[in-house]
């Protein structure tokens, strides 16, 4: 039943054209970031990092752009009430939604391959890396998106839960930025609090994972901070 | 076949639903009247475990929506008011949808089923169509045959025939008639002539209360002309509006 309700999510950003315009908005901004703004060719590096390094930051507009209208459209067009009276769970619901959502998001990241063909055409890249920050890029586009859905199950409108969703991970991304931690650390705050404070950020645990050390806690940071976003839009359901 | 016991619903002060109870058996059609706002529709969101209720329970099939909805939901056809469905989805393919969650892992009973209710409802001609671009009968009848597509013993339709022009009511009427004797149905419905020419009782519902339950026929003699208009109107307003 949850591949039933994945496949027609899945599908249906393809029936409009949605998924195309986002994944060529997306494409462009990732290959404009990494070659101008993270100066891919002055770097001398053969290495993806001034790709992976904006990835957050385009995730802040692509992610809540995927899952905006994922509850918001159906408690507008009435069919939440043809979903909820299927004999499916609300738990089955949002996870055949989030799993079809983040297939998408993942279909978006693993499109910009041609940037690590070039890398491997202009040098000789570290594959670990690239591999493990294709992962981590993955895993918190996962997060995004749960926290997208979750604002998107709050509303029936679909501006207000992107505008929610950019809002929510906006705030996970500043927290675990260093120039928040050394505004913080400015002013005086013990730095073990700080610490404290950033570790719930996402960029910490991002970087973390993309230098190419897999670290378990990370993972697991992820991976529990996405079941409690999707813990969360299951109880909004039921409300 | 669908027994309901007292129920209410609560939305914040207001008792959208007070203390409803009825039963429907098998070969029936329950017409279910009452002005706007009255708690019909929410009475049958409670029913097909939309809604959770606030007090009261409903059961279909002996099973408690309460204690287990999704059995519940595998027991009813529901069409909910002014029929959502996905509008950018061809008929094949909602449908399809309905039935693949109806069926998980049969492909042949999927395919069976979308079949038979497109034959029943009359879609065969614009099963290729996404649904936005239908007319509100076939929108309607779309609604129907997702409802029906896996022939559950028990259907609940809110207002099936709203906003059809009389032939296409006359056509939803029937596909009614001919399902009634293997199962359940309750309908709500403005049309008090629908009442008559379709149900077998009908029960009216005023301010979230049963106010009157029983046969067509009986609601009839109620006004010495016999004018339904009229019984609805008394019976809904209180005697002194009549």
């Amino acid at each position: 039943m949850i591949t039933a309700i994945f496949k027609r999510e899945f599908a249906s950003y393809f029936r409009t054209p949605l998924a195309y315009v986002i994944l060529a908005v997306f494409l462009l901004l990732a290959s404009g970031c990494c070659f101008f703004i993270g100066r891919f060719f002055e770097s001398n590096t053969a290495s993806l990092e001034p790709f992976f390094v904006f990835l957050p930051w385009l995730f802040l507009f692509l992610v809540p752009a995927v899952g905006m209208r994922l509850w918001a459209e159906e408690r507008r067009g009435g069919t939440l009430e043809l979903l909820f009276t299927l004999p499916i769970t609300p738990v089955q619901a949002v996870l055949g939604k989030f799993l079809a959502g983040w297939a998408f998001l993942a279909l978006a990241v693993a499109l910009t391959f041609p940037l690590a063909l070039t890398v491997a055409y202009l040098g000789s890249p570290d594959w670990g890396v690239i591999v493990g920050s294709y992962a981590g890029g993955i895993l918190l586009s996962g997060t995004c998106l749960a926290i997208a859905s979750l604002m998107s199950a709050l509303t029936k409108n679909q501006v207000i839960a992107f505008v929610l969703g950019f809002a929510v991970c906006l705030g996970f991304v500043l927290v675990g930025f260093s120039l928040l931690s050394d505004l913080l650390n400015g002013w005086g705050l013990p730095v073990a609090l700080v610490d404290a404070i950033a570790n719930f950020g996402f960029i910490p645990h991002y970087e973390s994972i993309t230098r190419g050390l897999i670290d378990l806690r990370s993972v697991v940071y992820f991976l529990s901070l996405t079941g409690f976003a999707l813990f969360l839009n299951v109880v909004a359901l039921e409300r | 076949m669908i027994e309901v016991q007292n129920l209410r619903k609560d939305f914040g002060p207001t008792h959208a639903v007070d203390g409803v109870s009825f039963r429907v058996n098998r070969g029936e059609i329950l017409g279910f009247l009452g002005p706007n706002g009255a708690g019909k529709s929410t009475t049958m969101k409670m029913i097909t475990g939309f809604l959770p209720p606030t007090a009261g329970t409903a059961r279909v099939d002996g099973l408690d929506v309460r204690v287990d909805p999704v059995g519940v939901k595998r027991r009813i056809g529901y069409l909910p008011e002014s029929s959502p469905s996905y509008p950018e989805m061809t008929v094949d393919e909602f449908l399809g949808f309905i039935a693949a969650v109806r069926f998980p892992g049969d492909a042949a009973a999927q395919a069976g089923a979308v079949e038979r209710a497109l034959g029943l409802c009359f879609l065969g001609d614009v099963r290729r169509q996404p649904i936005e671009t239908l007319s509100k009968g076939y929108k309607q009848r779309v609604g129907f045959a997702q409802a029906v597509l896996h022939n559950p013993p028990v259907l609940v339709l809110d207002e099936p025939t709203d906003g059809l022009d009389p032939n296409q009511k006359r056509e939803v009427r029937r596909i009614i008639a001919g399902m009634a004797q293997e199962k359940a149905i309750i309908l709500s419905t403005h049309i008090l002539e629908e009442v008559e020419a379709l149900c077998t009782r009908v029960i009216i519902i005023a301010r979230g209360r049963v106010v009157c339950d029983e046969t067509p026929a009986a609601l009839r003699a109620r006004h010495p002309e016999g004018r339904l208009d009229e019984v609805f109107r008394e019976l809904t307003l209180g005697p002194a509006a009549a």
